[in-house]
């Protein structure tokens, strides 16, 4: 295999809709994808964090993206999808409109993401691809869920046994 | 292939401190002389295997100051030396020593080298009491120079003639002429001639498994004299071996002439004695030679989720199948109930893993109770009962350091010095006990001394200084409770064991936090015990299900004391401060769960809810609640693993239907709703 | 079909990293933690090579070449000592219980490839 080939392979995205708005992640922080059900307030949460779920015995958070972003309008059904993520062992389901594609994109392919009025912090943004026309946002994911202004995680980042009691 | 030993580090790190822990457990034992061969080995391989582990792993430090610990324990297991208490106590300094190299060594610290240089003079003077530093020097472990050793001869410029006449049961050592031939064939080129002796056996009473054949041979090349031998170094005491130069007269080295060496019957005269005490040790220990594996905790962490998950898709299964017709559905009925028992079997084993003897815990007070009577010049004997009792990893974790307060405060303020006790009619040391046992799903530690008890009227005079009210007719129970709170001491002297305000509030919060309790026991002149009472396990609680606003919560049934449906003249409404209940005689805060929570949706008035009165701390508070569900086991998972810490909230469960449901954190709510009303 | 070896050790991390090191030269690698389950081990099932730990609780490793020497299947077996005693008595004590032979701790992992594939290579 001659090197350039290897530099050449292209990286997935998963691409999904809020309102009018295309955006891709990386495919490989993707778990699953499911339905939106039975959801589990939690007290003193912001608006767009709608609760908990039970994956499987892990219970996570779920981020509806389309509150959180003031796009699309944030309605539940039967066809609502999440999307469960997986970064770096944490767990988190996001809520989009809809799930499009699986989009392959070459490193030329991808334009660096200018300071524009996009509709969150241009530095959750990795850069923006032009795919049949059509304009895909491409997330920084990792950054987004870990951001201090998304408050889904303690700031020191604690990590208790999961048996244990939380202490007072 | 280069094998990066790093990977080994970590087992290595688990296994020399518990080794250590060994070590020091057998000192202890020691203590007072009493000389138990059995004892003495076990010391002595912890220390051995300890040193082992860091020479191969490259800790010099921790290998060379175990060397000297070791030397030592050998000399007293091989029985030159006697043991008294300051050799005890100084290998016990010895082997906090050894944990701080290791510590250091783990963690790429330094150690104190001063400190092991001198534990490290003071075991050599034990060793060699009469001689002096120069002459008593360990010598260079013999691996090192063994290891060099075959670069620095001479070598043999042409090669070497061998000359190799193996006795005839070589063979029964598991040793083979043709590999040795194989392997110095590796050094350069090996001619091989064999000989046969003259006398041969007729073939009839030709033993095939016995050697008879010697070989001549010559190596050709430039190999050492070393690196020759070394190839006979197995069978050096099973063959006559001659090595000469090839040519003789062009080697310089004098030693490489010949080396003639002959096994005397050493070997035979050897073995009957050693044979002689083995059987017995292999059969002794043989009892505690349980078979076990090391597990991480992730993975059994792991087996106790897919088990809960289990449990709930079983119950899920039996709520379903609840209204089908019995006759109709007899055997998927069966299967049903038949599932759910596998599944707590199940559940049970596998929480089981996770259960690990008090040991771990009551293991580490010998030593500090040997240190603390030392440095307060009292005589406490500590006995432990019930130490095979097992309780969860968790409340292991977390039971330890109450544990120890207790234990301090027993030594500091219980047990009296000797010269008191003698004149109080009392043995002159004191007894300390620890027990540990099983009662109806709960573990209860009892901690008792023997020492002069806590004073009623000390306790009252305390408390009143304190502008705490008590009664001079409270009833025991009521004046020890005073113990617990805060900042309380009856300690006329402040020693530097326990502090100041020794901190029984401490203790107390610490042990509800597990959802245990705790009671004092006391009579003034004979002693104390205090009964710690646990749950066996922190992954499962009992729970009490809630509804709210048709939202489900689970508050822990050690929790709760009572619930009940309020009448309205029960209910006071403080101006400005919230709702107050009144129980019996007894008035509480009262908040309602759809405002601790955030539950959207209006409450019900409360005389038509229901209060579930908690306690924690002391502190009694009534929690309003639209309804009552059940009462359950709940799986405890962390909502901290995946999301953060929530107010009120200790963890999350998973109901029937595979929904979330939160639970109420007793201690929090208590601590900060009932206290901000009463303030 | 890969030479069978019994590392026998126990010491954790001694016996992962045997048993790490001779797995990587292709040995079909065997571990016990005294010589209690080594015997029995051994009694189960033949191996090539069986190399022990000298100091084990249980039973320690010049009994257990003496046990193994002692069956039939293991009269001609190598069987090596690990030992941190490089004294002329110790090895003598271990050839007397029936040993092939021994390995010095400390050692290096190709110390030990080089030494086991001398004897089963």
């Amino acid at each position: 295999m001659k090197p350039q080939e290897i530099k050449q392979n292209p990286r997935e995205y998963l691409s999904f809709t809020l309102g009018d708005e295309e955006y891709g992640i990386d495919i490989l922080a993707v778990q699953e994808i499911r339905g939106y059900d039975a959801v589990t307030r939690v007290p003193d949460a912001p608006e767009y964090i709608k609760g908990l779920v039970n994956l499987r015995g892990t219970i996570a958070p779920v981020v509806d993206l389309r509150i959180r972003f003031k796009l699309g309008n944030a309605e539940y059904d039967h066809l609502t999808v999440m999307i469960v993520l997986n970064i770096g062992g944490r767990i988190v389901g996001i809520v989009v409109d809809s799930v499009c594609d699986v989009v392959p994109l070459l490193p030329e392919q991808i334009a660096p993401a200018p300071e524009f009025g996009a509709s969150f912090d241009s530095s959750y943004l990795q850069g923006l691809a032009n795919v049949n026309d059509r304009m895909l946002i491409l997330m920084d994911i990792d950054k987004l869920l870990h951001s201090a202004e998304l408050a889904l995680y303690a700031p020191a980042e604690s990590q208790d046994l999961p048996q244990m009691m939380a202490a007072a | 292939m280069a094998i990066d030993l790093a990977r080994f580090h970590q087992a290595f790190f688990e296994e020399g401190f518990e080794r250590v822990d060994a070590m020091e457990q057998g000192l202890l034992q020691l203590e007072g002389g009493a000389n138990n061969a059995e004892t003495v080995n076990d010391i002595f391989r912890a220390a051995h295997s300890i040193k082992g582990g860091a020479a191969t792993f490259g800790f010099t430090a921790v290998a060379e100051f175990t060397h000297h610990v070791e030397t030592l324990l050998d000399s007293i297991r091989n029985g030159s030396r006697g043991v008294d208490d300051a050799l005890v106590s100084l290998l016990l300094r010895s082997s906090d020593q050894v944990r701080a190299l290791l510590t250091a060594a783990r963690d790429g610290g330094q150690a104190d080298a001063e400190l092991s240089a001198r534990l490290q003079h003071e075991l050599q003077q034990a060793l060699h009491p009469d001689s002096s530093d120069a002459d008593s020097a360990i010598p260079v472990p013999d691996e090192v120079s063994h290891a060099v050793a075959g670069s620095q001869a001479a070598p043999g410029e042409a090669g070497w003639r061998i000359r190799f006449a193996p006795h005839a049961d070589l063979f029964a050592s598991g040793n083979d002429p043709l590999r040795i031939f194989g392997a110095l064939a590796e050094l350069g080129r090996l001619d091989v001639v064999a000989r046969h002796p003259g006398d041969l056996p007729g073939f009839s009473s030709l033993d095939p498994v016995q050697c008879l054949t010697a070989w001549d041979l010559v190596l050709h090349g430039s190999s050492s004299l070393d690196s020759v031998r070394e190839m006979f170094a197995w069978v050096e005491d099973e063959c006559d071996l001659q090595i000469e130069p090839l040519r003789a007269a062009t080697v310089a080295e004098p030693s490489a002439k010949v080396v003639p060496i002959h096994a005397p019957a050493a070997a035979a005269s050897a073995a009957p004695a050693s044979a002689a005490t083995a059987p017995a040790n292999a059969a002794k220990s043989r009892a505690h030679a349980d078979s076990s594996i090391r597990v991480s905790t992730d993975k059994i962490d792991g087996l106790i989720n897919l088990v809960g998950e289990l449990v709930i898709t079983q119950a899920s299964l039996t709520q379903y199948t609840q209204g089908l017709d019995p006759l109709v559905h007899e055997r998927l009925l069966a299967a049903v109930q038949q599932l759910e028992h596998t599944a707590r079997l199940l559940q049970e084993s596998v929480m089981s893993t996770r259960m690990l003897p008090i040991d771990s815990v009551f293991s580490r007070f010998p030593r500090m109770v040997h240190d603390l009577a030392a440095r307060l010049d009292k005589q406490v004997k500590l006995q432990t009962i019930g130490e095979g009792t097992e309780l969860d990893k968790s409340v292991i974790e977390r039971i330890g350091d109450p544990l120890t307060h207790l234990v301090r405060n027993c030594i500091d303020h219980g047990i009296e010095s000797p010269q008191d006790r003698s004149a109080a009619g009392k043995p002159a040391h004191g007894t300390l006990t620890l027990t540990a046992a099983h009662q109806g799903g709960q573990i209860v530690i009892e901690v008792i001394d023997d020492g002069r008890g806590l004073s009623r009227s000390r306790i009252i005079a305390k408390a009143r200084s304190n502008g705490l009210a008590i009664s001079d007719n409270a009833s025991d129970a009521e004046v020890f409770n005073l113990i617990f709170a805060p900042g309380f001491s009856t300690a006329s002297e402040v020693t530097d064991v326990s502090g100041r305000g020794v901190g029984m509030d401490v203790v107390r919060r610490n042990i509800e936090q597990l959802g245990g309790e705790v009671e004092l026991k006391s009579v003034e002149g004979s002693g104390t015990t205090v009964r710690i009472r646990l749950p066996l396990t922190l992954a499962i609680i009992d729970g009490m299900f809630i509804d709210v606003g048709g939202e489900t919560f689970v508050v822990p049934l050690n929790g709760v004391i009572e619930s009940l449906q309020p009448l309205p003249e029960q209910i006071k409404r403080v101006a400005g401060q919230g709702m107050v209940l009144k129980v019996r005689d007894e008035y509480m805060p009262m908040i309602s769960a759809h405002d601790l929570y955030r539950v959207p949706g209006a409450a019900k008035p409360p005389h038509q809810a229901i209060a579930v009165v908690l306690e924690a701390e002391g502190c009694k508070l009534a929690l309003l609640v639209d309804e009552l569900i059940g009462q359950q086991q709940a799986v405890i998972k962390s909502l901290e693993a995946h999301y953060r810490r929530v107010f009120g909230v200790a963890g999350a469960t998973i109901l029937g239907d595979g929904r979330v449901a939160l639970i109420v954190d007793v201690t929090e709510v208590v601590r900060n709703c009932g206290r901000a009303l009463a303030a | 079909m890969s030479n069978r070896i019994l590392a026998v050790d126990d010491s954790t991390s001694m016996r992962q990293m045997v048993t790490f090191t001779l797995s990587s030269a292709g040995f079909d690698v065997t571990e016990a933690e005294d010589g209690v389950v080594a015997l029995s081990l051994a009694r189960k099932q033949k191996f090539d090579l069986v190399l022990a730990d000298v100091n084990m609780p249980n039973m320690d490793g010049l009994t257990l070449v003496r046990e193994l020497r002692g069956l039939s299947e293991y009269k001609f077996t190598p069987l090596l000592m690990l030992t941190t005693e490089s004294t002329p008595e110790k090895k003598l004590e271990g050839k007397a219980a029936g040993a092939t032979g021994w390995m010095v701790k400390p050692f290096v992992p190709e110390q030990l490839i080089s030494t086991i594939k001398r004897v089963i290579g």
